[in-house]
Protein backbone atom coordinates (compact mmCIF):
# COMPACT_ATOMS: atom_id res chain seq x y z
CA UNK A 1 0.00 0.00 0.00
CA UNK A 2 2.52 2.59 -1.25
CA UNK A 3 2.50 5.71 -2.37
CA UNK A 4 1.40 4.83 -5.95
CA UNK A 5 -2.10 3.38 -4.96
CA UNK A 6 -2.79 6.81 -3.38
CA UNK A 7 -1.96 8.14 -7.24
CA UNK A 8 -3.51 5.65 -9.06
CA UNK A 9 -6.62 5.99 -6.78
CA UNK A 10 -6.17 9.86 -7.22
CA UNK A 11 -6.33 9.52 -10.84
CA UNK A 12 -9.28 7.16 -11.18
CA UNK A 13 -10.88 9.77 -8.97
CA UNK A 14 -10.03 12.63 -11.44
CA UNK A 15 -11.18 10.67 -14.49
CA UNK A 16 -14.37 10.39 -13.12
CA UNK A 17 -15.05 13.77 -12.40
CA UNK A 18 -13.68 14.69 -15.84
CA UNK A 19 -16.17 11.91 -17.35
CA UNK A 20 -18.59 13.45 -15.23
CA UNK A 21 -18.10 17.39 -16.32
CA UNK A 22 -17.95 16.19 -20.13
CA UNK A 23 -21.10 13.85 -19.68
CA UNK A 24 -23.42 15.30 -18.38
CA UNK A 25 -25.24 18.18 -19.26
CA UNK A 26 -26.21 19.81 -15.94
CA UNK A 27 -24.98 22.54 -15.15
CA UNK A 28 -25.32 21.41 -11.47
CA UNK A 29 -23.78 18.04 -11.85
CA UNK A 30 -20.83 19.66 -13.79
CA UNK A 31 -20.04 21.82 -10.80
CA UNK A 32 -20.50 18.55 -8.38
CA UNK A 33 -17.73 17.04 -11.09
CA UNK A 34 -15.66 20.14 -10.75
CA UNK A 35 -15.59 19.63 -7.19
CA UNK A 36 -14.52 15.78 -8.00
CA UNK A 37 -11.78 16.79 -9.78
CA UNK A 38 -10.22 19.37 -7.33
CA UNK A 39 -9.97 17.09 -4.31
CA UNK A 40 -8.60 14.78 -6.32
CA UNK A 41 -5.99 16.97 -6.77
CA UNK A 42 -5.77 16.82 -2.32
CA UNK A 43 -5.52 13.74 -2.61
CA UNK A 44 -2.22 13.80 -4.53
CA UNK A 45 -0.48 16.54 -2.52
CA UNK A 46 -1.16 14.82 0.49
CA UNK A 47 0.44 11.63 -0.56
CA UNK A 48 3.48 12.98 -1.93
CA UNK A 49 3.45 15.09 1.75
CA UNK A 50 3.40 12.24 3.45
CA UNK A 51 6.58 10.77 1.29
CA UNK A 52 8.35 13.67 2.35
CA UNK A 53 7.56 14.78 5.53
CA UNK A 54 10.47 17.07 5.94
CA UNK A 55 7.91 20.16 5.32
CA UNK A 56 4.55 20.93 4.96
CA UNK A 57 4.72 21.95 1.50
CA UNK A 58 1.87 19.58 -0.02
CA UNK A 59 -0.59 20.26 2.95
CA UNK A 60 0.10 24.45 2.75
CA UNK A 61 -1.29 23.90 -0.99
CA UNK A 62 -3.63 22.03 -0.59
CA UNK A 63 -5.22 24.15 1.88
CA UNK A 64 -4.93 26.71 -0.89
CA UNK A 65 -6.80 24.54 -3.29
CA UNK A 66 -9.63 23.85 -0.51
CA UNK A 67 -9.96 27.94 -0.31
CA UNK A 68 -9.80 28.72 -3.94
CA UNK A 69 -12.20 25.30 -4.66
CA UNK A 70 -14.95 27.38 -2.37
CA UNK A 71 -14.83 30.27 -4.00
CA UNK A 72 -14.85 29.39 -7.51
CA UNK A 73 -18.26 27.33 -6.55
CA UNK A 74 -19.71 30.23 -5.24
CA UNK A 75 -19.04 32.43 -8.46
CA UNK A 76 -20.29 29.07 -10.19
CA UNK A 77 -23.35 28.96 -8.38
CA UNK A 78 -24.33 32.38 -8.54
CA UNK A 79 -23.71 32.10 -12.36
CA UNK A 80 -25.78 29.48 -12.67
CA UNK A 81 -28.92 31.37 -10.61
CA UNK A 82 -28.26 33.95 -12.77
CA UNK A 83 -28.40 31.66 -16.15
CA UNK A 84 -31.35 30.34 -14.39
CA UNK A 85 -33.25 33.02 -14.34
CA UNK A 86 -32.95 34.20 -18.05
CA UNK A 87 -33.62 30.11 -19.72
CA UNK A 88 -35.33 28.75 -17.05
CA UNK A 89 -33.14 25.35 -17.29
CA UNK A 90 -29.76 24.22 -16.38
CA UNK A 91 -28.95 22.54 -19.83
CA UNK A 92 -25.76 24.02 -21.05
CA UNK A 93 -27.00 23.12 -24.42
CA UNK A 94 -29.00 25.62 -24.10
CA UNK A 95 -26.52 28.34 -23.03
CA UNK A 96 -26.43 29.89 -26.42
CA UNK A 97 -26.64 33.52 -25.55
CA UNK A 98 -23.34 34.71 -26.22
CA UNK A 99 -23.25 32.05 -29.63
CA UNK A 100 -24.63 34.30 -31.87
CA UNK B 1 1.19 1.20 6.55
CA UNK B 2 -0.04 -0.30 9.55
CA UNK B 3 -2.52 -3.08 8.80
CA UNK B 4 -5.18 -0.42 10.54
CA UNK B 5 -3.83 2.17 7.66
CA UNK B 6 -4.11 0.25 4.98
CA UNK B 7 -7.94 -1.15 5.99
CA UNK B 8 -8.93 2.59 6.16
CA UNK B 9 -7.69 3.16 3.01
CA UNK B 10 -9.14 0.17 1.21
CA UNK B 11 -12.69 1.05 2.96
CA UNK B 12 -12.38 5.08 2.38
CA UNK B 13 -11.32 4.04 -1.61
CA UNK B 14 -14.08 1.78 -1.82
CA UNK B 15 -16.54 4.26 -0.46
CA UNK B 16 -15.07 7.87 -2.31
CA UNK B 17 -15.21 5.73 -5.43
CA UNK B 18 -18.97 4.98 -5.20
CA UNK B 19 -19.46 8.54 -3.96
CA UNK B 20 -18.29 9.65 -7.11
CA UNK B 21 -20.43 7.25 -9.38
CA UNK B 22 -23.39 8.44 -7.60
CA UNK B 23 -22.44 12.23 -8.06
CA UNK B 24 -22.11 11.84 -11.59
CA UNK B 25 -24.71 9.20 -12.67
CA UNK B 26 -27.70 10.14 -10.43
CA UNK B 27 -30.35 12.12 -12.14
CA UNK B 28 -31.87 13.41 -9.94
CA UNK B 29 -29.39 16.44 -8.58
CA UNK B 30 -30.05 15.83 -4.71
CA UNK B 31 -28.98 11.97 -5.03
CA UNK B 32 -25.64 13.76 -6.70
CA UNK B 33 -25.16 15.71 -3.43
CA UNK B 34 -25.28 12.98 -1.19
CA UNK B 35 -23.04 11.03 -3.45
CA UNK B 36 -20.42 14.41 -3.17
CA UNK B 37 -21.36 13.88 0.49
CA UNK B 38 -20.17 10.31 0.98
CA UNK B 39 -16.99 11.25 -1.44
CA UNK B 40 -15.79 14.04 0.72
CA UNK B 41 -16.25 11.92 4.28
CA UNK B 42 -14.33 8.82 2.77
CA UNK B 43 -11.51 11.34 1.70
CA UNK B 44 -11.42 13.21 4.96
CA UNK B 45 -11.06 9.61 6.19
CA UNK B 46 -8.15 8.99 3.91
CA UNK B 47 -6.66 12.36 4.49
CA UNK B 48 -5.92 10.68 8.29
CA UNK B 49 -4.38 7.93 7.02
CA UNK B 50 -1.73 10.39 5.32
CA UNK B 51 -1.15 12.22 8.93
CA UNK B 52 -2.94 14.94 7.50
CA UNK B 53 -5.25 15.71 10.67
CA UNK B 54 -5.74 19.51 10.21
CA UNK B 55 -6.56 19.05 6.38
CA UNK B 56 -9.12 16.30 7.33
CA UNK B 57 -11.37 18.64 9.77
CA UNK B 58 -10.90 21.24 6.87
CA UNK B 59 -12.40 19.31 4.41
CA UNK B 60 -15.70 18.23 6.85
CA UNK B 61 -15.54 21.43 7.89
CA UNK B 62 -15.55 23.70 4.25
CA UNK B 63 -16.92 20.57 1.74
CA UNK B 64 -19.34 18.73 3.81
CA UNK B 65 -20.14 21.74 6.02
CA UNK B 66 -20.37 24.39 3.34
CA UNK B 67 -19.65 23.17 -0.17
CA UNK B 68 -23.00 19.87 -0.39
CA UNK B 69 -25.21 22.52 1.44
CA UNK B 70 -24.49 25.18 -0.19
CA UNK B 71 -25.43 22.62 -3.38
CA UNK B 72 -28.74 21.78 -1.62
CA UNK B 73 -29.34 24.85 -1.11
CA UNK B 74 -29.29 25.85 -5.03
CA UNK B 75 -30.77 22.95 -5.82
CA UNK B 76 -33.90 23.70 -3.28
CA UNK B 77 -34.15 27.26 -4.64
CA UNK B 78 -34.76 26.27 -8.51
CA UNK B 79 -37.06 22.87 -7.40
CA UNK B 80 -38.08 20.68 -10.42
CA UNK B 81 -36.11 22.35 -13.44
CA UNK B 82 -32.78 21.37 -11.67
CA UNK B 83 -33.60 17.46 -13.87
CA UNK B 84 -32.85 18.31 -17.28
CA UNK B 85 -33.79 15.84 -19.53
CA UNK B 86 -33.61 12.24 -20.25
CA UNK B 87 -31.10 12.93 -23.69
CA UNK B 88 -27.92 14.10 -22.14
CA UNK B 89 -25.18 15.39 -24.76
CA UNK B 90 -24.84 13.88 -28.21
CA UNK B 91 -24.05 10.34 -28.62
CA UNK B 92 -20.99 10.39 -30.67
CA UNK B 93 -19.13 13.28 -28.10
CA UNK B 94 -20.27 10.91 -25.03
CA UNK B 95 -18.47 8.10 -26.56
CA UNK B 96 -15.58 10.62 -27.36
CA UNK B 97 -14.86 11.77 -24.09
CA UNK B 98 -15.55 8.47 -22.31
CA UNK B 99 -12.88 7.18 -24.41
CA UNK B 100 -10.62 10.14 -24.00
CA UNK B 101 -11.23 10.04 -20.12
CA UNK B 102 -10.33 6.16 -20.28
CA UNK B 103 -7.39 6.60 -22.42
CA UNK B 104 -6.05 9.49 -20.35
CA UNK B 105 -6.89 7.40 -16.52
CA UNK B 106 -5.39 4.56 -17.76
CA UNK B 107 -2.15 5.94 -19.01
CA UNK B 108 -2.23 7.75 -16.00
CA UNK B 109 -3.05 5.34 -13.03
CA UNK B 110 -0.67 2.47 -14.58
CA UNK B 111 2.34 5.20 -15.09
CA UNK B 112 1.70 5.91 -10.99
CA UNK B 113 0.54 2.82 -9.71
CA UNK B 114 4.25 1.41 -9.66
CA UNK B 115 5.58 3.62 -7.48
CA UNK B 116 6.67 2.98 -4.16
CA UNK B 117 8.08 5.88 -1.88
CA UNK B 118 9.21 4.48 1.57
CA UNK B 119 7.18 5.55 4.36
CA UNK B 120 9.26 7.36 6.32
CA UNK B 121 8.49 8.37 10.15
CA UNK B 122 6.51 11.91 10.72
CA UNK B 123 8.30 13.97 12.66
CA UNK B 124 6.52 15.24 15.61
CA UNK B 125 3.70 17.78 14.76
CA UNK B 126 3.57 17.06 10.75
CA UNK B 127 -0.12 17.96 9.66
CA UNK B 128 -1.38 19.05 12.79
CA UNK B 129 -3.21 22.51 13.60
CA UNK B 130 -0.09 23.62 15.38
CA UNK B 131 2.28 21.97 12.73
CA UNK B 132 0.35 23.09 9.87
CA UNK B 133 -0.42 26.46 11.79
CA UNK B 134 3.02 27.33 12.47
CA UNK B 135 3.71 26.79 9.10
CA UNK B 136 1.66 28.97 7.10
CA UNK B 137 2.18 31.75 9.98
CA UNK B 138 5.91 31.51 9.16
CA UNK B 139 6.26 31.13 5.03
CA UNK B 140 2.92 31.27 3.77
CA UNK B 141 1.26 34.44 5.47
CA UNK B 142 1.06 36.94 2.50
CA UNK B 143 -1.12 34.28 0.68
CA UNK B 144 -2.91 33.57 3.34
CA UNK B 145 -4.07 37.12 3.81
CA UNK B 146 -4.92 37.32 -0.27
CA UNK B 147 -6.71 34.05 -0.13
CA UNK B 148 -9.17 36.01 2.54
CA UNK B 149 -9.35 38.87 0.13
CA UNK B 150 -10.02 35.99 -2.85
CA UNK B 151 -13.03 34.97 -0.67
CA UNK B 152 -14.46 38.10 0.19
CA UNK B 153 -14.44 38.97 -3.81
CA UNK B 154 -15.98 35.70 -4.11
CA UNK B 155 -18.67 37.01 -1.88
CA UNK B 156 -19.51 40.24 -3.45
CA UNK B 157 -19.33 38.98 -6.78
CA UNK B 158 -21.59 36.59 -6.13
CA UNK B 159 -24.24 39.10 -4.25
CA UNK B 160 -23.62 41.37 -7.45
CA UNK B 161 -24.20 38.08 -9.93
CA UNK B 162 -27.34 36.57 -8.30
CA UNK B 163 -29.33 39.61 -6.91
CA UNK B 164 -32.67 40.14 -8.79
CA UNK B 165 -32.69 42.79 -10.94
CA UNK B 166 -35.85 44.52 -10.12
CA UNK B 167 -35.43 47.19 -12.92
Amino acid sequence: MGIGTYLALASVLFGIGAAGFLVRRNMLIQLMSIELMLNSVNVVLLAFNRAHPGNHDGQLFAFFVIAVAAAELVIGLSILIAYYRIKKTLDTDDATLLKY
Amino acid sequence: MTFAGATMFVVTAIFAIAGALITIWSRRPLRAAIGLLVHIISLSGMFLTLDAQLMAVLQLLVYAGAVVVLFVFVIMLIGPAAEVGPIEGRLASRTLSIAMVVAVVLALSTSVAYLDAPWVEVPDGFGTVQGLGMEIYKNAAVPFEIISITLLVAIIGAIAVARSRTE
